[in-house]
């Protein structure tokens, strides 16, 4: 394996990153604030497939990103309004979020386009477009540092930048800003928010806002690489990003290292249909495997112990 | 003494430095059907500590849910200073200058004390001034009040007497004027609870009021201006602490002349039926929760252990009743029984004639989903006589059985297929304290039997256990209640901080005594 | 004191609930440009009007029971399984090994080893989430998503490179022997002179889901293992205090409910396939958290909920067939039934509190 293939291979790895660190981050407000998001997956394919859908018909892929992310805000809004207000369990909404995604993408697409279940390509601008960073052509030609600059570093796609800022501002308003104080506080103990004279019902609504948008970003950022959107294209994501916020104890630094380790797991996965070691070959489906069976391992406790907010999964109900 | 009634006396009100810092007129308050509050009026004068007193039940903590704006009022009137306020929740309780300690603390765990002082009442969208600003007003508030706290330590590494004291500073730097504090010493030692007095004096001498909710006559005695006594949801009267007397305060909490004493016949122990050597319990967390304890109870005596909560005895009761491990040696009936948890459990226990009547009986002792008749044998349903066949259990056998139960022991309304939860405390604790004497045990550990319980049951329950002990049977009683233990036990032995400090008998001992003993001074110490 | 009356909670809230999921369903068949009574009447026939459609209902509906039952055994101690689709799918696996070990003489001996292999398999794939929520504390419906995953990898890598018939282009495994076929609704009932379509693939296995649903209510009711369940499902402080071995009683109700997931391969692998074949589960066990739902985790309620989303489904594959509304509505659907009857228990619950309050002071002042 040689040195380009390496910067190619972890290219490829930021590229399949970038969606799993915004839906990972996406789950990281949400169950910070004490609102678990089995739903991340549903409001995945539902943005994916609306930015898909208006990228299509209007050419472009920022009006696909607004209606991406309003498609995730109104599912979050639903989570919400199950899980919050109505005290219901988180659990059982999320599931039920990713089975309607699932449905309506196809339901709705297949009577819109009639493509079975596919938006029209996308092209120009239909799709996001890959920034080269200042000196990228130049640089390249300098050994060692300049084709991991031009491969790796420049080149990609606004959201994928947003989503590596997206890691410090994360960090700075959880641990920084009021609003990240109270933010954890209430997936710690509710009741403290409470009698501190703060609406727990907004604030969880406030985190799922957050949530929706960071999904709504990584929808279209699939429906934009894929040049289109197709049936269940999320392809478990949702699932992967929850497993990376587990990996990254619902912390915003170490969920960026766990979606980039996910990341590289797929985009070797994808350049390898299998490896040899020796006279083992490690068949593709382990690859593939590999993500979910570290995330046991970790839930384990076998690699430390990922404790969760304490009062996440939990409706709050008022009592003295 | 001088009972006033309060309500209505005060036709207009005026902003004067004079008015009362808190005035509540007709407040009313019902969940569903049960009238939580009725028509409750009290006046707290300005600078006073002010004690509310009570049953459990009585409405107390409903009527400060109201003041501090977690409950809306159906119908009455809070006036403070003078001016009459709306309060529907906390944000605006804490502007009309009310802070509340609650009896559960609204902490976050993991969160440092600062973290926790500025938790809604910060200054602009950044932490950084506020948590500066909390840890100046905090060093001032801790020289001026003996409230001193670290304020970098997460809440979860500080003790509860700490914690409680990070919930009055979270009241004061929010500026409150009126501090309500909900069972303040329930989970403090005697020391601890004193040293809170210290600071609630210090806190009255600045000018702050005080709404002490309690219990206990002997805080209430000791350190408020005035009392309100409330008796299912009404207000039975408001007095002058000095004009009156603990008797008086316990008749008027219960309406009618309390049997502190119960009538029962002296012991005459028999062969040891438990026998506890050097026992020690170190919890999930690493914590050793009972550090080498020896005890011993024999046939027809009552065994009373008191301590404050949370000093041994509640790991103490899950070793015997089988769900707890620990290492040591106990031997019932003379044989000795597993500790490790590997071949024993509740049900081994139960086998071994250690019948239990658990602490918590919402948590442990009852399935409040489950009817009747399914609880009637819960820990117990593996009993032959409940089998119908290999496969199946007798539900038939059982249904009839409960009803049997429940008759004997006045249970209402005696319907097996009611589920537990539509019962009372009271009631509930008679389910609870049926099955397991019905089954009858060599030994039963009961702990807290009256918690939650109304007068009426709680004689009913006494008198069982005495009953018991008639027959000949051990009993090892756990209470937090003073009273109990001393109106129960035949000999007395106090727990602090997983040892034993000391046995009394209940004829050579009193609650003072008792009560230092309790804060962990031995008689030594106290020659010091 | 009970706000409502029993039969409000065992029926008026969960019939609300599904009239809601459908009147929204009727909204989206309506918003893409379709007739939702049309729609209606299609599905009603295509799932009752002939034998054929019948036998396909009632297919689809044993699936769902078997998957219903599983979620619902693991919800009785208030574990969510969501792995239900793992461990059926690998009870497909189970089964496809028991078929094609020995050359089966016939379908009365080959059924009970399928049985058994279907609900080994289906068990081993659950308790590892069993044993490391047990033992761990893993949450089991974090690991049961998990080994869904793992076990659609695991049968991927199987069907491709092991069971797969060498020269074969397709992944799949070779086919059943002549004696491991099971009757299907034509066979068994010809003797009886009733003519039913030869060729649908309602089989033995919707009798061993009706025998399933009634050990599931002796289990739950009436045994001491159930009462264990029910009651570490309450309160696992109590079951603790009443000598219940929490980690017991977690490992056995995912055992029995990974055995229930992975019966269900008797149906699908043995009864229809006859061969192991890619995505043999098809969400049914997800569909088992709709029906264990919607059914209240009760044996007749699953059963009836079972029945449904087997006409749903059967009804649906005939609306993409006539209508060209997408299978996906079914999917729509299901999601909904999960909403109302799961999620959003409260918005229908609360108001009808209140209704029966009112009433009762009603009738109060009236007596």
């Amino acid at each position: 394996m040689d040195y380009l293939t390496i910067i190619q291979i972890l290219d490829s790895a930021l590229r399949l990153a970038t969606p799993l660190l915004l839906t990972c981050l996406a789950g990281l407000f949400s169950e910070r604030a004490g609102v678990v998001d089995i739903g991340l997956e549903g409001k995945l394919l539902a943005a994916a497939f609306l930015a898909g859908a208006a990228a299509a018909v209007t050419g472009s892929i920022w009006i696909g990103l607004l209606a991406g992310i309003a498609g995730s805000l109104a599912f979050s809004m639903l989570h919400g309004l199950a899980s919050i207000t109505f005290k219901g369990d988180q659990l059982i909404s999320g599931v039920a979020l990713n089975f309607l995604a699932a449905g309506l993408t196809v339901v709705i697409g297949q009577s819109w386009f009639q493509l079975g279940g596919r938006t029209p390509s996308l092209s120009g601008n239909g799709r996001f477009e890959g920034w080269d960073l200042p000196f990228a052509d130049a640089m390249a030609k300098i050994p060692v540092i300049g084709p991991a600059y031009d491969e790796l570093i420049s080149g990609h796609t606004t959201l994928t930048y947003l989503a590596l800022l997206a890691v410090p501002l994360s960090w700075w308003v959880l641990y920084r800003s009021r609003f990240g104080l109270r933010l954890r506080a209430v997936g710690e103990n509710p009741s403290a928010v409470d009698t501190a004279g703060i609406s727990v019902v907004k604030l969880r609504y406030a985190a799922l806002v957050i949530a929706g948008v960071l999904c709504g970003l990584a929808g279209t950022y699939l429906a934009s690489l894929a040049a289109g959107f197709v049936k269940d294209m999320s392809a478990g994501r949702g699932y992967i990003a929850l497993a990376a916020l587990i990996f990254a104890k619902w912390r915003p630094w170490y969920a960026l290292w766990a979606t980039l380790l996910f990341g590289l797991l797929e985009a070797i996965g994808n350049r390898y249909q299998s490896i040899a070691l020796g006279d083992f070959v490690i068949p593709v489906q382990f690859m593939q495997a590999l993500p979910y069976i570290l995330t046991v391992i970790i839930l384990a406790g076998f690699v430390g112990k990922a404790i969760p907010p304490r009062a996440s999964g939990q409706s709050y109900v008022k009592e003295r | 003494m001088s009972v006033q009634n309060e309500a209505g006396r005060q036709e207009t009100v005026a902003p004067t430095a004079s008015a009362p810092a808190i005035e509540l007129r007709g407040i009313s308050k019902a969940f569903g059907p049960v009238q939580a509050n009725k028509d409750i009026s009290i006046s707290v004068a300005k600078g006073s500590i002010h004690g509310i007193i009570g049953e459990n039940g009585a409405g107390k903590s409903t009527l400060m849910s109201i003041l501090y704006g977690f409950y809306k009022a159906d119908a009455g009137q809070i006036i403070i200073n003078g001016q009459e306020v709306n309060i529907s929740d906390s944000q605006e309780a804490i502007a009309a200058g009310i802070g509340m300690v609650f009896q559960h603390f609204k902490l976050v765990e993991n969160f440092t004390v600062l973290e926790n002082v500025i938790l809604g009442a910060e200054d602009g969208g950044l932490l950084k001034p506020s948590l500066a600003k909390a840890r100046k007003l905090l060093k001032q508030l801790s020289d001026e009040y003996e409230l001193s706290v670290d304020p970098d330590a997460l809440i979860e590494d500080l003790s509860v007497g700490h914690q409680q004291r990070v919930e009055i500073l979270k009241a004061l730097y929010r500026q409150a004027d009126i501090l309500i504090l909900d069972e303040p010493t329930g989970v403090l030692t005697p020391a601890e609870a004193d040293h809170l007095f210290r600071i609630l004096e210090g806190l009255k001498k600045e000018g702050k009021t005080i709404i002490m909710i309690t219990h206990k006559l002997r805080e209430i005695m000791e350190i408020t201006d005035t009392v309100s006594v409330m008796r299912r949801g009404e207000m039975t009267a408001t007095v002058k602490t000095a004009e009156t007397s603990p008797e008086e305060l316990a008749e008027l909490m219960v309406g009618r002349k309390v049997l502190l004493r119960v009538d029962k016949k002296p012991a005459t122990p028999g062969a040891p039926v438990i026998e506890i050597e050097n026992l020690e319990v170190v919890d999930e967390q690493g914590v050793r929760r009972v550090k080498g304890i020896d005890l011993t109870v024999h046939q027809g005596e009552i065994l009373g252990i008191c301590g404050v909560a949370g000093n041994g005895q509640t790991e103490l009761l899950e070793v015997l009743g089988g769900y707890q491990t620990g290492t040591g040696k106990i031997l019932m009936n003379g044989q000795e029984i597993d500790l490790s948890g590997k071949h024993s459990n509740g049900q081994t226990r139960r086998a071994r004639g250690i019948a239990h009547v658990p602490e918590d009986r919402h948590d442990e002792g009852l399935i409040l989903e489950f009817q009747a008749w399914e609880n009637m044998v819960f820990g117990y349903h593996h009993a032959p006589e409940y089998q119908k066949n290999a496969l199946l259990m007798d539900n038939a056998g059982i249904k009839a059985m409960t009803q049997t139960s429940m008759d004997k022991f006045d249970v209402r309304p005696p319907n097996p297929k009611l589920e537990a939860k539509s019962f009372s405390g009271g009631n509930q604790q008679k389910i609870v304290l049926a099955r397991e004497i019905e089954r009858n045990p060599d030994l039963l550990l009961v702990g807290q039997p009256t918690r939650g319980v109304d007068i009426g049951a709680i004689e009913f329950i006494h008198q069982q256990i005495v009953a018991l002990r008639d027959e000949g049977k051990a009993i090892l009683l756990v209470s937090v209640e003073l009273d109990e233990i001393m109106s129960l036990s035949d000999r007395i032995v106090v727990m602090f901080d997983g040892q034993i400090m000391g046995e009394r008998l209940p004829s050579e001992t009193n609650e003072g005594e008792l009560g230092l003993l309790m804060a962990g001074i031995t008689d030594e110490e106290k020659a010091q | 004191m009970n706000k409502m009356p029993k039969w409000a909670d065992a029926v008026l809230i969960p019939l609300i609930s599904i009239l809601l999921a459908f009147f929204f369903s009727g909204l989206v068949i309506w918003a893409i440009g379709k007739d939702p009574v049309v729609a209606i009447k299609t599905m009603v026939q295509g799932a009752f009007g002939s034998t054929s459609g019948i036998s396909y209902t009632l297919y689809y509906a044993t699936n769902f029971i078997f998957t219903g039952l599983a979620v619902a055994v693991a919800y009785h101690a208030r574990l969510f399984n969501i792995g239900g689709e793992g461990q059926a799918m690998l009870g497909g696996l189970g089964v496809t090994l028991v078929c094609l070990a020995v050359p089966w003489p016939h379908w009365t001996l080959a059924l009970p080893a399928a049985m058994i292999g279907g609900a080994l398999f289906g068990a081993a794939w659950a308790f590892i989430p069993a044993w490391l929520q047990a033992k761990r504390g893993s949450h089991i419906v974090i690991t049961t998503i998990m080994f869904n995953y793992i076990g659609a990898a695991l049968l991927g890598y199987l069907l491709t490179k092991v069971l797969k018939v060498p020269g074969s282009m397709l992944t799949e495994s070779a086919r059943f022997p002549e004696g491991a076929h099971l009757p299907n609704f034509s066979e068994i009932l010809a003797p009886f002179g009733i003519n039913f379509s030869p060729n649908a693939p309602a089989n033995m296995a919707f009798f061993v889901a009706l025998l399933c649903t009634f050990l599931f209510w002796i289990l739950i009711w009436k045994t001491r293992l159930g009462y264990e369940i029910r009651a570490y499902g309450q309160s696992e402080t109590a079951a603790k205090y009443a000598g219940i071995n929490p980690s017991r009683i977690v490992i056995i109700a995912m055992l029995i409910s990974g055995g229930l997931a992975g019966l269900m391969a008797i149906n699908n692998v043995m009864g229809e396939a006859e061969r192991l074949i890619d995505n043999a589960v098809e969400g049914a066990g997800f569909i088992g958290i709709a029906v264990a739902l919607m059914g209240r985790n009760h044996p007749i309620g699953i059963l009836l909920a079972a029945l449904l989303f087997g006409f749903l489904y059967q009804g649906g594959a005939e609306l993409s067939f006539w209508e060209s509304i997408p299978r996906e509505l079914v999917v729509v659907i299901q999601a909904l039934v999960i909403m109302f009857t799961g999620a959003l228990d409260n918005m229908v619950r609360m108001p009808l509190e209140k209704l029966f309050v009112a009433l009762g002071k009603n009738k109060k002042k009236e007596a």
